[in-house]
């Protein structure tokens, strides 16, 4: 029962109020504080600069390069937690645990080492990488290198949304739709897909989200060219790094704008979610 | 009309059946094991591979390496320290959240994700600064004498930040369903409000804290973005290990690198099986 | 209903996406003869070819009328050197000592040994050196070196495992306690492991340690490439830092070098020449003066003698014999450095 709100008031007021003095000042102090430092600072020294560091060429290709990325990471992902998804919810086989337990891998996995893994297997130096090298394909310092490393960081994000709910959907209306006759793609395509549609979206937004915010990884992998290989987290570094501090917040700021426009998704798919329940349960 | 839940045991000839009328496992079972071993489970042997490369008695030095060591004992204690302050904070949070009334808390709600949608990098840089010696939190912090950054306070700070996040949303859904009956039974026996919370709340709850604990725990471990821009990366005081690995990484010292991340794999791989039978454990008491 | 909102998002993202994979393409077509040089520098440096290269390609518009594109990437220096070893196709390698080119060269086999002595001066077309960077009204009175080894000092430097500017800082002071009067190795190992046990941070690059010092106010003094004081300085206020001369210092040359198989593969081996060669002259040594790097060109030296105080200077060689010898008795594993800082 998402977003049901279970209050009941059995402590004495002044329990309550002291518990959520507490938590509300943790909350400002730890949560809330940075999001409006971002914003302050990036408009230090007014929204004119702000305006200027954001068009800035290298903000620019940093958004392209960072557009990129996710453009390949997030279907790539999404077609794996589907599938994947749907695997471990709607049969049972012998192994189901061990796989559950390997998409959930790369979310224990430091992003460092999540760079460094790839640089390992593709390097110039190694077998794999050497015979790509003599093919004049790049993955190393260049853009396959930074998708392969966000989309190993990002791996499980779909299929972590995808299995509660499609585990607790069960099987019945695929079972029903077959019945009538459908294909299995049919029934794929029109009766498990709609079903997972708020899931699918938030993990999809999700997975996004943190691609596109990804920093350990690539900067392993990146070759840290401003104006070409840096993505909107690299970029960030890569100005204040140059001690232009209001336009490394700038720059932030559109990514914090991201974020709270991904918190806003998900809100709005919850409400949603929450008007489909009720009305199915009517 | 809820939908079963497909989880029992079924007689082999049903397990057939589903398979021969549902279709489709071949496909999305097939991907996604090779793409699982692809992306994977094959990046992630070439750390062993690479490792390999150094003759054992090097491997032998990076690994007794007391800088390594150092590094990778604070790793693991500033996140478990952090763990358990993002445990007990978001755990007040969430009771908070599901319980009480308060203003904008709608608001407050939708912003406790905002670690999670945040870029590292950024939340970094702008810890940094905040808790800086000139930041709005840093510098009253500095006339009583705390530092922050540079210092291993700023680090649980920074895994924190990102930690309280996991705990909150795990602890929602299970404050949320827990029966109000219980705990009016539970009153109107004379259980006095604190026995109520020792005995029905944090049982109940306990798994959920303790899952908790495991995911805040497990991303401070590795997280890099956050910290590393608090941390004064002072090698045996304030380095953290994804530090090292990417100092090796950048200085071209492979193997090493390889031996310090396998360090950190093996180590957080029987954390998280120690964690695991913890939480099997607690589910098996309370049924 | 909604699954095609979900395959209109995707589709609208893989279509941004072939936005990026066109303007490589566009870029190949338009210009006949358009050029991209890539420059793999050091930390401290990007001020410097930020400015730099604007003048260049204005320049070698003028002589070729070949519009050329100068990208740059900046890092530690031994961490850009690896990085070019490992793949990153740079046209030329700006890093910020010799041994890490030499490096480059050793273990890729992209440029020639003998690349130092390609170009004037070493390959060096301007110097510069480690001085301290203190704050406003030097509140601790730092002046000699001996000051900054006091207890209560915090001093800040970066990390000589992956800084170029942490070497040269390192052996600055190392070097000044040797050739002092009864100066041995015994008391030159005593001095820097009493700075170090002086430094709260360590950061991976020379900028990274102006952020920290000159940024984040950490540290009483900052042993920095004279640059980055006077960078300090400028970005920060006059008035807020000063920088205090020690008497003695070491002569920090960062090398230049065109990297051969590199040029070659993407025929760009004569704007090259021309870009390590347009340092040298006198525009080009304006700029390095200009961005407080001692250029090698006496005239200009001479118009801004103000910048650059008198110090007594000297170099690798003299007291260290030679850079391959001070990277394997101090820098590498197991070396002076790790043993000073092993607790």
């Amino acid at each position: 029962m998402r977003g049901a709100v279970n209050e009941r008031r059995t402590e004495p007021p002044w329990v309550r109020r002291a518990l959520t003095t507490v938590a509300l000042a943790f909350f400002v102090l730890l949560l809330a504080m940075p999001l409006i430092f971002v914003v302050w600072s990036s408009l230090a020294r007014g929204a004119a600069a702000w305006a200027a560091a954001v068009s800035r060429p290298d903000t620019a290709s940093a958004i392209r390069q960072t557009l990129t990325v996710v453009a390949w990471v997030v279907p790539l992902n999404t077609l794996f937690g589907v599938l994947a998804a749907y695997a471990i919810t709607k049969f049972q086989f012998r192994g189901k645990a061990v796989l559950t337990a390997l998409i959930d891998l790369p979310f224990a996995i430091s992003p460092v080492i999540a760079g460094s893994i790839f640089v390992f297997l593709l390097g110039k130096f190694t077998p794999l990488g050497g015979w790509l090298e003599s093919h004049g394909i790049k993955v190393i310092f260049s853009t396959p290198g930074m998708v392969l490393a966000t989309t190993f960081v990002t791996f499980p994000f779909v299929a972590r949304e995808l299995i509660p709910t499609m585990q607790a959907q069960g099987i019945e209306d695929e079972l029903a739709a077959r019945s009538l006759g459908a294909s299995g793609w049919q029934s794929f395509w029109r009766v498990t897909v709609p079903n997972i549609r708020w899931s699918l979206l938030f993990g999809v937004v999700l997975c996004a989200a943190r691609a596109m915010g990804e920093f350990g990884a690539v900067s392993v992998v990146s070759a840290h060219v401003s104006g070409e290989t840096n993505t909107l987290p690299l970029q960030v570094e890569a100005l204040y790094s140059g001690l232009d501090v209001t336009s490394a917040f700038a720059v932030s700021s559109l990514l914090v704008l991201m974020a709270l426009l991904t918190l806003a998704v998900k809100a709005g798919v919850e409400w949603r979610y929450r008007r489909q329940e009720a009305r199915e349960r009517a | 009309m809820r939908p079963e839940v497909t989880t029992a045991v079924q007689p082999l000839a049903v397990k057939k059946q589903r398979r021969r009328v549902l279709g489709g496992l071949g496909l999305s079972l097939g991907y996604s094991v090779s793409w699982l071993s692809l992306l994977v489970l094959l990046p992630l042997s070439m750390v062993f591979v690479t490792m390999a490369g150094l003759p054992l008695d090097g491997i032998w030095k990076v690994v007794a390496s007391r800088q390594v060591l150092s590094a990778v004992r604070l790793s693991f204690w500033t996140a478990a320290a952090s763990g358990v302050v993002s445990t007990v904070s978001g755990a007040l949070l969430a009771w908070v959240l599901v319980r009480y009334r308060f203003p904008l808390k709608r608001l407050v709600d939708a912003l406790v994700d905002l670690p999670f949608a945040l870029p590292t990098a950024v939340a970094g840089v702008t810890l940094s600064v905040l808790a800086g010696p000139s930041g709005w939190i840093g510098k009253p912090l500095a006339a009583a004498g705390v530092a922050l950054v540079n210092a291993p306070a700023g680090i649980i700070v920074a895994m924190v930040f990102i930690g309280v996040p996991f705990v909150v949303r795990t602890l929602q859904p299970v404050l949320q369903d827990l029966e109000p009956e219980t705990e009016d039974a539970a009153e109107s026996l004379g259980a006095g409000r604190v026995q109520v919370i020792r005995r029905i709340l944090l049982p109940a709850t306990g798994p959920a804290l303790v899952t908790g604990f495991t995911l805040a725990f497990s991303r401070a471990l590795g997280e890099y973005g956050s910290v590393v821009f608090m941390t004064g990366n002072l090698p045996f005081r304030t380095e953290i290990a994804p530090v090292i690995i990417k100092a090796k990484m950048d200085n071209g010292a492979y193997a090493g690198a390889a031996t310090v991340a396998a360090m950190m794999l093996l180590a957080a791989f029987l954390l998280l099986v120690a964690l695991s039978g913890l939480q099997n454990w607690q589910r098996r008491r309370t049924e | 209903m909604i699954t095609r909102l979900n395959r209109l998002l995707v589709t609208a993202i893989l279509a941004v996406s072939a936005v990026p994979g066109a303007a490589p393409m566009v870029a190949a077509q338009a210009g006949t003869g358009a050029v991209s040089l890539l420059n793999v520098s050091c930390d401290p440096t990007r001020e410097l070819y930020a400015a730099y290269n604007k003048a260049f390609s204005a320049y070698w518009q003028q002589k070729t009328g070949q519009v050329v594109t100068l990208r740059q990437s900046h890092g530690g220096s031994g961490a850009q050197a690896n990085a070019v070893i490992q793949g990153l196709e740079a046209d030329v390698v700006t890093l910020a000592l010799a041994s890490d080119i030499d490096l480059v060269a050793a273990r890729s086999g992209l440029l020639d040994a003998a690349w130092q002595k390609r170009l004037p001066e070493n390959s060096t077309p301007f110097t510069s050196t480690i001085v301290f960077v203190v704050r406003k009204g030097n509140p601790k009175n730092i002046r000699t070196w001996d000051d900054v080894i006091r207890s209560g000092v915090s001093v800040i430097v970066p990390n000589p495992k992956t800084s170029g500017g942490a070497r040269w800082a390192y052996l600055a002071a190392y070097g000044q306690a040797l050739r002092r009067p009864g100066g041995s190795d015994a008391t030159a190992r005593a001095f820097v492991t009493a700075l170090y046990r002086n430094v709260p941070v360590l950061d991976t690059g020379a900028r990274g340690s102006t952020v920290t010092f000159a940024q984040k106010g950490v540290g009483d003094v900052y042993l920095a490439w004279e640059s980055e004081a006077d960078l300090v300085k400028k970005q920060f206020g006059e008035a807020n830092f000063q920088t205090v001369v020690p008497a003695v210092s070491i002569l920090a040359e960062p090398p230049v070098a065109m990297v051969d198989r590199n040029v070659d593969k993407h025929g760009t081996r004569a704007v090259a020449q021309a870009y390590l060669e347009y340092l040298y002259s006198p525009a080009g040594q304006e700029i390095a003066a200009q961005n407080f790097y001692r250029p090698r060109d006496q005239a200009v030296a001479r118009k801004y003698a103000a910048n650059f105080p008198a110090v007594t200077l000297f170099t690798v060689e003299e007291v260290f014999g030679g850079w391959a010898r001070a990277q394997k008795i101090h820098f590498d594993d197991g070396g002076v450095f790790d043993q000073v800082y092993a607790p």
